[in-house]
């Protein structure tokens, strides 16, 4: 080979870090031009990985990573717009509220949700009244299913709750089995038992929080439902 | 059926269509030719044919935000500004261009032999793939980068 064509080969640089650099900014620019139909980015919790992807209406999927990555992408292409940049700014007031709410301090979110991921009808009014459920309160999937307009259906609730494109912000695990089963929950029971703590009365800080804002005179959500 | 989530096609495509930029306009300039590059992909994005060629398609635009740089540079009424044609210019960037000399070499020749040069070289695609970013048959893309590589011969005689 001739040393022209050697040196061509040889001598382009590699951009690895330039190019990465440069897709952040593209991120940007793409909002700026209002070409950035869905943002996405990965937010730490204490239960691993999640993936989190907003619209210009709200927070519209929250997935456990749980190496899912590619589906989750996919789903948004699809259902969406296929226009999906990785933009960890545009998605910082969810993960302070995550932060906070797994800290403890937080018990509602404020961030606006866009609920296109959900399926309509019976689905989606199960998943709005779980909305509703307040933090450290549980529901029955039967009762859930009643105040949907059905309570015979409490295994479609339990479909629908499962299909939840916004655990932890609709809280599905605050829905449990009648008779104090704690039912299914997307990607490990394990989950649900840990936010179901993490709400609990019983935690030491949480006491305090609760005394607190009882001296503030807020009112305090009742337990009435568990079990 | 919808493309693939641009973010995925983006982290796939982003590194080639940077060094083909930064070979064809000069490190300086390819970081705003990458945007515009992006930019116009995200654009018409959502309307591409499912069976569409992304790395063609990308590299396709890519080569005309270059072509455009290219023009821009020689309308400016202004000296050019490329240090990287002076071997002892103070802000070549070696680290980033290890062969300033001869990529500038490679800037200065004819924009179809320039683009063939560096799609051959830098892109690794064949005459045939060239042909089609370039919108040229495939003997037509071999005869440029022959051409191309001849006169950089004569530039460096060997």
């Amino acid at each position: 080979m001739s040393s022209i064509e050697a040196r061509l080969h040889a001598t382009n640089p590699s951009h690895g870090q330039r190019s990465a650099d440069a897709a952040q900014q593209l991120a940007q620019a793409a909002e700026h031009h209002g070409l950035l139909d869905v943002a996405w980015t990965r937010l730490d919790s204490p239960l691993g990985t999640l993936l989190a992807a907003a619209t210009p209406a709200g927070l519209c999927a929250l997935w456990y990573e749980e190496s899912r990555v590619e589906q989750f992408l996919d789903l948004l292409a699809r259902r969406i717009s296929p226009r999906i940049l990785e933009t960890p700014r545009r998605l910082d007031p969810v993960r302070r509220e995550l932060d906070e709410y797994f800290a403890g301090r937080r018990q509602t979110f404020g961030v606006p949700l866009d609920w296109t991921l959900t399926n309509g009808g019976f689905a989606q009014r199960v998943l709005q009244i779980t909305a509703q459920i307040p933090y450290g309160v549980v529901r029955t999937y039967r009762e859930v299913a009643a105040d949907a307009g059905n309570p015979r259906a409490s295994r479609a609730a339990g479909n629908a709750l499962g299909a939840n494109p916004l655990p932890i912000v609709v809280p599905c695990h605050r829905v449990v089995r009648t008779g104090g089963g704690l039912g299914g929950y997307t990607t490990g029971v394990h989950k649900k038992a840990f936010l179901l703590d993490l709400e609990s009365p019983h935690d030491q800080p949480k006491r305090a929080e609760a005394g607190r804002r009882l001296l503030d005179g807020e009112p305090i959500q009742s337990m009435t439902g568990r079990s | 059926m919808s493309p693939p989530p641009f973010s995925e096609f983006l982290e796939a495509h982003r590194e080639e269509v940077y060094r083909v930029l930064a070979a064809s306009v000069g490190p300086h300039d390819a970081q705003d030719c990458f945007q515009e590059t992006f930019l116009a992909a995200l654009r018409a994005y959502p309307t591409l044919r499912p069976d569409s060629n992304l790395r063609a398609w990308v590299l396709t635009i890519a080569h005309r935000k270059a072509l455009d740089a290219h023009r821009k540079r020689t309308r400016s009424p202004l000296p050019i500004p490329d240090v990287t044609a002076s071997p002892n210019g103070q802000t070549a960037p070696d680290e980033t261009e290890p062969d300033a000399e001869l990529w500038a070499a490679v800037r200065a020749l004819p924009p179809g032999q320039r683009a063939a040069v560096i799609h051959r070289f830098v892109a690794d695609l064949s005459y045939a793939q060239i042909g089609q970013v370039l919108d040229c048959s495939e003997e037509a893309a071999r005869q440029r980068v022959h051409a191309g590589l001849t006169t950089l011969r004569k530039v460096y005689q060997g």
